[in-house]
């Protein structure tokens, strides 16, 4: 394994990320602090609370798994799309670098800048609703992992993609709105059938809800199966990669 | 050639549109030495780098680089090359410096900021080094190119067009940054479609086209070979036929008797000398001539001369 040259990656990926910090940071920051004031507190203090929960708490997980899915996907698809798009690919296959340092490197880098963000959106929660984390340990290691999986995801994307609007038309028509329809605003008791069993195919209705159990201790689906979930997609993703690597699929002709 | 530091056979590529842009070449490079890749545009030369440096998947053949197989020990090979590709490409908004410090990171080796100064002054980029790489001029950028490749010591240099688009005053400046790395024992390969480019710089030259090797040899046997001299005198009196004491050398009448012609040599001198002695005997015979006009083929002559023929000269 070329250690260095991982370390190298994921060192450069990070000050591409604070070089841009001003859009990398702060917008996500924004929005998110957008929907805190809207719905947490203006809203929220005329809503029920749901499960014995504030709706502000209950709305943070939600509102920390939209801002993860986005931000893991496009900043870890962006860093690979990016060599391509201007040719300087060739240096990283030129290089001694394999699914491992790429995995550490690229991947590693996003999910750091996940972490980051998902780090400044909860302390910036705290000035706008009242919220605890009943799993701390669980809600990190979760956090991380949701991180992970949606970088690997980003990684394949701009793997995939040949053009920038595919960059952004995954992550903008696909992922943030199955995240608002699951269940960011709402539990799946609020919802009246058919809506309540189609809830229930939409993956990230899983993942939000594995969230908001580390933080509130309610749920609506098993947590085990929230767990499982995404651990299978991570394992999915790791696998996808290693296949991009050994067939050379859009990186080698 | 007991060790060569790069072993090529049989190497074949067929691009899935289905072109087929290197069929079944074989190639040895030695240790220390500059060999130029000479070809017309389309000719293989890139693909064949690419399939050293690992840039694309053969379709058939092996390549050894260092005794070691490149498919299978990658990562142990790629360290020891580098490699400056035709095209610049890189992240324009990076810094000069930490543009090459990533590479030899990348490369697997540790940060040494006394290695990165010294290869950017050698490149004359160290006034440039906190500057924005879209900031420079296109001769500097691919000094950065340049620089990138040297990073982290390659023993093997791949040089792909170096001078395409750079001025004459840049490709002179460049041809002594090569000299001075083969002085350093770095093994570099060039592709060039400038023939003046390995004429100047070559110790080996390999003619490629349409994905066949058509010719490998040293630079001097080369020329040796196929460099011939013309000397065209004209003569004040047209002659019927060649004088009976000028038997001996490779003469010929044109213009209706008023040019005699001299073709010959082997690229050594050879073709010099006997165009004197021709004019000497004249002298001494009491032919008047009035003009004497000589040139030399180069390896373009040869070149195109091989292209067209698409074979190998007996
Ligand atoms: N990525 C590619 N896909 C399909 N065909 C290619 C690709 N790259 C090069 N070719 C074709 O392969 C042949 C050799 O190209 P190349 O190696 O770039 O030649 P050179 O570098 O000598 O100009 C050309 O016919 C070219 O069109
Ligand atoms: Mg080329």
């Amino acid at each position: 394994m070329n250690l260095r040259g991982a370390v190298a990656i994921f060192n450069h990926e990070l000050v591409r990320f604070f070089r841009t910090a001003f859009g990398s940071i702060l917008s996500p920051v924004l929005t998110t602090s957008l929907y805190f004031i809207v719905f947490g507190a203006a809203i929220g203090s005329r809503m029920q609370e749901i499960g014995g929960v504030p709706y502000g708490a209950f709305i943070v997980p939600g509102l920390l798994m939209l801002t993860l899915l986005s931000e893991s996907t496009s900043n870890a698809s962006f860093g690979i799309y990016m060599p391509r798009f201007t040719g300087a690919i060739y240096e990283l296959l030129s290089a001694p670098v394999g699914v491992a340092e790429t995995l550490i490197g690229f991947v590693g880098a996003a999910v750091m800048k996940s972490l980051i963000i998902a780090g400044i959106i909860l302390v910036t929660a705290t000035l706008f609703v009242d919220y605890s984390i009943a799993h701390p340990v669980l809600a990190v290691g979760y956090i991380v992992l949701i991180a992970a999986a949606f970088s690997l995801f980003g990684f394949i994307l701009g793997v995939w993609a040949d053009g920038f609007e595919r960059l952004s038309i995954v992550p903008m028509l696909i992922l943030t709105p199955l995240t608002f329809l699951g269940g960011t605003f709402y539990s799946i008791d609020m919802l009246a059938e058919p809506w309540r069993t189609v809830a229930q195919f939409n993956p990230v209705f899983y993942l939000v809800n594995g969230l908001r159990w580390t933080f509130t201790g309610n749920a609506d689906v098993p947590i085990g199966v929230a767990f499982g979930m995404t651990l299978g997609f991570v394992l999915l993703c790791v696998v996808l990669i290693a296949l991009i690597f050994r067939t050379g699929w859009r990186l080698r002709d | 050639m007991d060790h060569p530091i790069l072993d090529i056979r049989n190497l074949s590529k067929t691009y899935k549109a289905g072109t087929t842009a290197l069929a079944g070449v074989d190639l040895q490079i030695r240790k220390g030495e500059i060999f130029a890749l000479l070809g017309p545009n389309g000719a293989g030369k890139t693909t064949l780098i690419g399939a050293v440096c690992g840039l694309l998947r053969p379709t058939g053949g092996t390549i050894e680089a260092f005794g070691l197989d490149v498919a299978r020990n990658w990562r142990q090979v790629r360290q020891r090359i580098g490699l400056v590709p035709q095209e610049l490409s890189f992240d324009m908004f990076e810094r000069v410096d930490h543009s090459v410090a990533y590479s030899r990171g990348m490369f697997g080796c540790p940060p040494n900021k006394d290695r990165i100064e010294q290869v950017l002054r050698s490149l004359s980029l160290w006034d440039k080094r906190t500057s924005k790489i879209r900031e420079l001029s296109g001769g500097m950028k691919r000094r950065v190119m340049i620089a990138k490749a040297l990073s982290h010591d390659p023993e093997l240099l791949f040089l792909d067009e170096p001078t395409a688009g750079v001025d004459v005053e840049l490709r002179r400046d460049m041809w002594r940054q090569i000299g001075a790395l083969r002085e350093a024992g770095t093994t570099i390969i060039l592709t060039t479609h400038y023939i003046e480019e390995a004429q100047a710089m070559a110790d080996r030259v390999g003619v490629i086209n349409k994905g066949r090797l058509l010719l490998v040899d040293d630079k001097a046997a080369i020329m040796a070979k196929l460099g011939s001299t013309e000397a065209r005198i004209s003569l004040t009196q047209p002659l019927g036929e060649v004088p009976s004491v000028l038997e001996s050398y490779q003469l010929a009448l044109e213009d209706h008797g008023t040019t005699l012609v001299y073709r010959g040599g082997d690229g050594s001198g050879k073709g010099k000398r006997e165009a004197a002695e021709v004019i000497k005997m004249l002298v001494e015979q009491g032919i008047g001539f009035d003009a004497i006009d000589t040139s030399e083929s180069s390896l373009e002559d040869i070149f195109v001369d091989l292209v067209e023929r698409g074979e190998v000269p007996a």
